[in-house]
């Protein structure tokens, strides 16, 4: 395996994470994939040790598989929580129910994963949930190169060009900008902008991300929205 | 036999009644002697009440006649049958008159009402020469003794009157009192000890007959049932529940036979493909780009095994009925104009139509995630098929009540299903009719709506369009909903 798919879009931040799983194999590929992506991995192979490291130690993101031995995911995710830790957690799960995701995400952590995933969907997340590049939520305009949206007054410009979108299309956008420079996959979308988990089976996301890109590329020289393969899309100036 | 008897004393009715039994003969005991108590100081109240009027009648003899008329008075009454007793003695207690020959030591030195019964003699009813051992202490008791009770008085000139009444009738009284009570309670001892035995041995019977199908079951034949006689009773209820959760328990483990047999068939087919994909691109030499291409099928393969997969777990964990998938108030009129927004794009690319009809609110109770996947489960095969199959493809997606229900349907005007038969074995698990082989996907795209259909209370239903497939999903109407 000379080639993770990370190494496709290395990220200029490299970042300290945390891999709680007690599968070897997973972990050892886990490591080797992400470091290649240009980010520092440590495993733990169960849920003690790990609480103990991440207690401990600072990193930017912890990835904990929900079901391990000594100690169960949830509860190191909780007990991490209670004691003030507020590193953000992707829980993978073998568990991906409606109920389990929910239980998950009350439980403290940040985002979940069902496996069995793909290594893009897992490293599109952790970049996304990475606590130093997470500040844009507070921002009422965001802007990339000479694309411009403002939250408040629901407009988006483009060169100074005021660009028609539909609400939805709007809040497509919207995500898009907010992780502006980070990979965002499919299904990512689907649930932050759809509020949908399933599986849509036919790549309507994909349809709805070249309509968006007709209206804010279409009559502008530069692309803005990229698709990046075998992951997903990458909104990015210049 | 005597094994039997065990096993019914240990049976919850034998002991209920033993216990009521216990409880009751307790409760005639304290009964018995309450009653006996209470008569007899009844009976005693009014012995004291006849002493009282005779000592006012010797009190009124003594101030008109001293103590000759009170003595010839006494003598005069104490002569008549069925008399009271009388005595008169001097301060040292030696009979000088009355009807008594002698009586317990001790009785005469009280002053006023004696405080419990004593035991007497009257004259002519024992050995004269018993009279005064009787009066010294330490005398052994008497034969023909009686029992009395009597006031005890000092007259003026210091000589002592005892005026008293035997206690016979009350003792009598007492006495067939009690043995009546006894007899009756153990009457009823003996009636409850029958019913005990009858009530016993029935519930028994009944258990028995119980255990053993259910015995019968735990050997493997699911399809047995429990005994119920018609009587209506606890037992009857029991055993129509336990029964009721055995028909639950087939359909559940039937269910879990079908997926097993399901994955076995459904999975082996495409992990197989999987298999011989690796196996062929290995086999000879070939270019990276090529074996990149082989990797990637590979991939895309698995990603649809794993879709697979999910789709056979849910579907399972739906119709099993016990996910605990959490459960709002939806409005189905959001939830299509979402999924239709969704699809409108991608309906679009390929030439279809995606319209809408909903007007007005249509709240059920139910999951937002699951009613979003089944309508785009369902709303994802209709532009499939209807894609290119006519001039104008268009799916109607309309939302309307009748009666007590809510119709969500979708329509569409492609090939639609002609054949009643294949319509109705659609929803089946992994049933592709032929006609829709070419088309990719898992073949569980409608069961998996049909199972969150149904685990939402209501049901789906195939029927032709003309041209075309209609899915109806019929949902049960809340009260006040919309």
């Amino acid at each position: 395996m000379d080639s993770a798919p990370g190494k496709d879009f290395a990220y200029k931040t490299a970042m300290k994470i945390l891999v709680i799983e007690d599968d070897r194999e997973a972990a050892d590929y886990l490591q080797k994939a992400l470091s290649e992506a240009g980010h520092t991995a440590h495993l733990a192979a169960d849920g003690e040790t790990g609480f103990a490291i991440a207690d401990s130690s600072d990193y930017d993101v912890l990835v904990v598989d929900r079901m391990l031995p000594r100690r169960d995911g949830l509860s190191v995710i909780a007990e991490l929580r209670s004691h003030g830790n507020k590193t953000p957690v992707l829980i993978l799960s073998a568990l991906g129910e409606v109920d389990d995701r929910v239980t998950g995400l009350r439980a403290g952590g940040d985002d979940y994963l069902t496996k069995p995933y793909a290594f893009s969907e897992l490293l599109a997340r952790v970049e996304v949930l990475n606590r130093r590049a997470g500040t844009k939520e507070v921002e009422t305009v965001y802007r990339s190169g000479d694309l411009e949206l403002d939250r408040l007054s629901h407009t988006v410009r483009r060169a100074g060009k005021e660009i028609t979108l539909q609400p939805r299309e709007f809040r497509l956008l919207e995500y898009l900008m907010r992780h502006a420079g980070q990979v965002v996959t499919r299904t990512m979308l689907l649930e932050n902008v759809w509020d949908y988990h399933f599986d849509p089976q036919t790549n309507v996301i994909d349809v709805h991300v070249s309509r968006l890109r007709g209206k804010i590329e279409k009559g502008f020289d530069s692309p803005v929205l990229h698709t990046v393969r075998g992951a997903g899309y990458m909104l990015k100036a210049g | 036999m005597l094994a039997r008897l065990t096993a019914m004393m240990r049976t919850t009715a034998a002991r209920l009644s033993a216990l009521y039994l216990l409880l009751f003969a307790v409760c005639a005991v304290v009964l018995v002697f309450y009653m006996t108590s209470l008569s007899a100081r009844m009976l005693t109240g009014q012995t004291m009440e006849t002493i009282n009027e005779e000592v006012q009648g010797l009190g009124l003899a003594y101030q008109r006649g001293g103590l000759p008329l009170l003595v010839r008075t006494i003598e005069r009454r104490a002569r008549q049958p069925g008399a009271n007793l009388y005595l008169i003695a001097d301060p040292n207690g030696r009979i000088l008159s009355g009807n008594v020959e002698s009586l317990d030591a001790g009785v005469l030195e009280i002053d006023g009402w004696t405080e419990r019964p004593f035991a007497y003699q009257r004259f002519g009813e024992g050995s004269g020469e018993r009279n005064r051992a009787a009066l010294e202490p330490g005398a052994r008791p008497l034969d023909a003794r009686h029992n009395a009770i009597a006031v005890v008085l000092r007259l003026p000139n210091q000589m002592i009157m005892l005026v008293g009444r035997d206690l016979g009738e009350p003792e009598r009284f007492k006495v067939v009192v009690q043995r009546a009570l006894m007899f009756a309670l153990g009457m009823m001892c003996l009636g409850a000890l029958l019913i005990w035995f009858f009530v016993g041995r029935r519930a028994l019977k009944r258990i028995d007959s119980v255990s053993e199908a259910s015995a019968r079951i735990m050997e493997g034949d699911l399809t047995r049932r429990l005994p119920v006689t018609g009587a209506g009773d606890e037992f009857d209820r029991l055993s129509e529940n336990l029964n009721a959760m055995l028909g639950r328990i087939g359909t559940l483990n039937e269910g879990l036979r079908q997926v097993s047999d399901n994955i076995a068939h459904d999975l082996k087919t495409p992990l197989t493909r999987l298999r011989n994909r690796a196996e062929a691109a290995l086999a000879g030499k070939r270019k990276p780009v090529e074996y990149r291409e082989a990797l990637e099928a590979t991939i895309a393969e698995s990603d649809q095994l794993i879709r697979t997969f999910n789709a056979i777990l849910m579907i399972s964990r739906l119709e099993a009925g016990y996910s605990a998938e959490s459960v709002t108030k939806v409005d189905l009129a959001d939830a299509v104009r979402d999924v239709v927004e969704l699809y409108e794009p991608a309906a679009e690319d390929v030439g279809v139509a995606l319209e809408a009809s909903v007007d007005g609110s249509f709240v059920v109770d139910g999951n937002r995630e699951l009613i979003g996947q089944a309508l785009s489960n369902v709303v994802d095969n209709a532009i499939k098929y209807s894609a290119g199959a006519s001039e104008n493809p268009r799916v109607i997606v309309s939302l309307e009540k009748t009666g007590n229900e809510i119709r969500l349907q979708i329509s569409d005007n492609g090939p639609g299903i002609p054949d009643e038969a294949d319509r109705q074995r659609a929803t089946e698990r992994f049933v592709r009719l032929e006609e829709s082989r070419s088309q990719p996907g898992s073949g569980l795209g409608l069961s998996l709506a049909k199972a969150i259909v149904r685990f939402h209370g209501g049901q789906l239903d195939l029927s032709a369009n003309d041209p075309g497939l209609s899915v109806t999903m019929v949902f049960p109407d809340m009260k006040g909903g919309g």
